[in-house]
């Protein structure tokens, strides 16, 4: 019964959605907003077919190797200058200042860098998606409370140790939020990396069908990146659950008492 | 004689505080914490400190435990002086609440210094075991420390301690947030966990039955600034129990005697040899 519960909790808004799109296209057929059974068929004829794989599969693999790579650097680096103190205060404005810089900018140059490449289009993704990681991983692991740092020093829990037993899950809140931030980033980045002279790819694709006014195709296209989106939510918080679940117990014992 | 003299040293001290002073240097202008304190610990010895609130007995055991250095003096350790966290040291901190691992159960927090030292996993569990089921703990292995109550937690802030085997185990009022019953009890652990180790014990509280209880010896801080107001020897039976130790007539003598200094120390009498620093 429960799961029932929760199943019309996840699909009753959409549906509902769906119900007054429905109704509004009831009557008076309008060119740029297809009725919902008319873009059900376009998304089965669009995404079905090859298109998976010469477009979709793509540019998932260069969404997941951006952001894996954005995560992975972002939370080495930030543990590297956020243990150290001169390091730190040498690179956070100049951190600060290219996090400001919006990362689609970047991509006409990096085209002239790196040429019209998938590597180009993983760079252009990771320069957007580090930076939310990176400095919450910095602010992370500068929290680190005191007198758990002295327990870990008294026993000698210090190197290597001291950066997987103390650091890195006392800075995990701010990272698994750091994170967060970094999945969305990438979305639209890895739709923005392939609009310009790009000739496969999502984002490519969605902008070929607008311009050649397929409406129809256009709106399911949009839909399939809503998809992504929500799938990569859920991943997300599958895994934010597992990995915190000591700080949502322990918040939920501070708060009750 | 009430107060016994300071005993000699023959054999080479255990640890060693020599003219230790400390000054925090803040925003706000300098704090001195400690002025200038001197005392041995014999191996195997268990003392007590006591001391007003804010006399500087949190200062004094990070100084000793190589987590701060002092501004003046020295710290020893079997003659080699301390410069950081040394090896054969445990020290259980007085905010319990912060000093446990969060995201590690009950029994991981145990473990880990051992682990962390290479200790065979055989031999790391069954030290493990021994000391949470001394301090009553072997229940609730698998629970986060959040999961626990106060007295819960430190408890199994002294099972870390206990369990990795230190040579000299500081204490830092540890006994602050538990009840009245368990307090009992786990003074009794502690005696329990000295004899059977021999382990060298300095023990902070504030509170004055429990010092002349537990210790072999009470060291009595002056308040701010703060030096050695008094150095006593408890010549109470080693083996002590809650009812009938507690009621010996020398019990409430020693009692007495620590109460009274720690009314002259907050009153801001100085022993004499301080006076002239
Ligand atoms: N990090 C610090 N920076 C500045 N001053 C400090 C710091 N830590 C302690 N002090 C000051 O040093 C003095 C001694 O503090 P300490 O915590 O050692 O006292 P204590 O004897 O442990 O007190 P209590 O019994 O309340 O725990 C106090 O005046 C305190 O304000
Ligand atoms: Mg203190």
């Amino acid at each position: 019964m429960t799961w029932l519960k929760s199943l019309a909790y996840l699909v009753g808004l959409p549906l509902l959605l769906i119900l007054i799109w429905w109704a509004a296209t009831l009557g008076r057929p309008n060119f740029f907003f297809p009725a919902p059974g008319i873009l059900m068929d376009t998304f089965g004829e669009v995404w079905f077919g090859e298109r998976i794989l010469s477009d979709v599969l793509p540019s998932l693999g260069r969404l997941l190797a951006g952001v894996a790579a954005a995560i992975g650097i972002g939370i080495a680096a930030g543990l590297l200058i956020g243990s150290v103190k001169w390091l730190r205060a040498l690179l956070e404005p100049t951190l600060e200042f290219f996090r400001a810089v919006p990362p689609p900018v970047l991509v006409p140059v990096l085209m002239l860098l790196m040429g019209i490449t998938d590597s180009m289009k993983v760079v252009v993704i990771i320069s957007g998606c580090i930076w939310p990681v990176l400095l919450n991983t910095i602010e992370g692991v500068r929290a680190v409370d005191g007198v758990l740092s002295d327990s870990a020093r008294t026993y000698g829990v210090a190197g290597w140790a001291r950066v997987r037993y103390l650091v890195l899950p006392s800075a995990s809140p701010q990272i698994m939020a750091g994170i967060r931030q970094c999945l969305s980033i990438g979305l639209i980045l890895m739709v923005i990396s392939e609009m310009f002279a790009s000739s496969s790819g999502l984002g490519f694709t969605i902008v070929q069908f607008q311009r050649s006014f397929a409406i129809p195709e256009m709106w399911s296209g949009i839909i399939v990146l809503g998809l992504i989106g929500v799938a990569m939510s859920f991943i997300f918080q599958w895994t934010e659950r597992r990995v915190l679940r000591w700080y949502h117990g322990q918040k939920e014992v501070e708060n009750a008492g | 004689m009430l107060v016994n003299e300071k005993p000699a040293v023959k054999d080479q001290p255990m640890l060693s505080v020599r003219d230790l002073k400390k000054v925090y240097k803040t925003d706000g202008g300098d704090v001195e914490a400690v002025r200038n304190l001197t005392f041995d610990l014999r191996p195997g010895e268990l003392a007590c400190l006591v001391g007003p609130s804010g006399s500087g007995k949190t200062t004094l055991l990070k100084c000793i435990s190589g987590l701060m250095a002092p501004t003046e003096g020295e710290v020893l350790l079997n003659g080699t002086r301390v410069v950081g966290p040394p090896k054969k040291m445990a020290v259980v901190f007085q905010e319990y609440g912060r000093s446990l691992f969060p995201w590690m159960r009950v029994r991981q927090n145990v473990e880990l210094p051992l682990k962390n030292h290479g200790v065979p996993k055989a031999e790391r569990d069954h030290l493990v075991d021994e000391a949470l089921e001394a301090v009553g703990l072997a229940h609730v292995p698998h629970s986060y420390p959040w999961q626990l109550s106060g007295g819960m937690q430190q408890r199994v802030a002294i099972a870390r301690a206990v369990a990795y085997q230190p040579e000299v185990l500081l204490m830092d009022e540890p006994f602050a947030a538990v009840d009245a019953q368990t307090r009992a009890d786990l003074e009794d652990l502690i005696r329990t966990v000295w004899k059977k180790l021999r382990v060298t014990v300095l023990f902070v509280t504030h509170d004055i039955d429990e010092s002349v209880y537990l210790g072999e010896r009470v060291i009595i801080l002056s308040s701010s600034p703060t030096v050695v107001q008094e150095d006593i020897i408890i010549d109470l039976p080693e083996d002590r129990d809650q009812l009938n130790t507690r009621a010996l007539p020398r019990f409430t003598e020693l009692r007495h005697h620590v109460y009274e200094q720690i009314q002259l120390a907050k009153k801001g009498h100085r022993p004499a040899a301080a006076v002239v620093s």
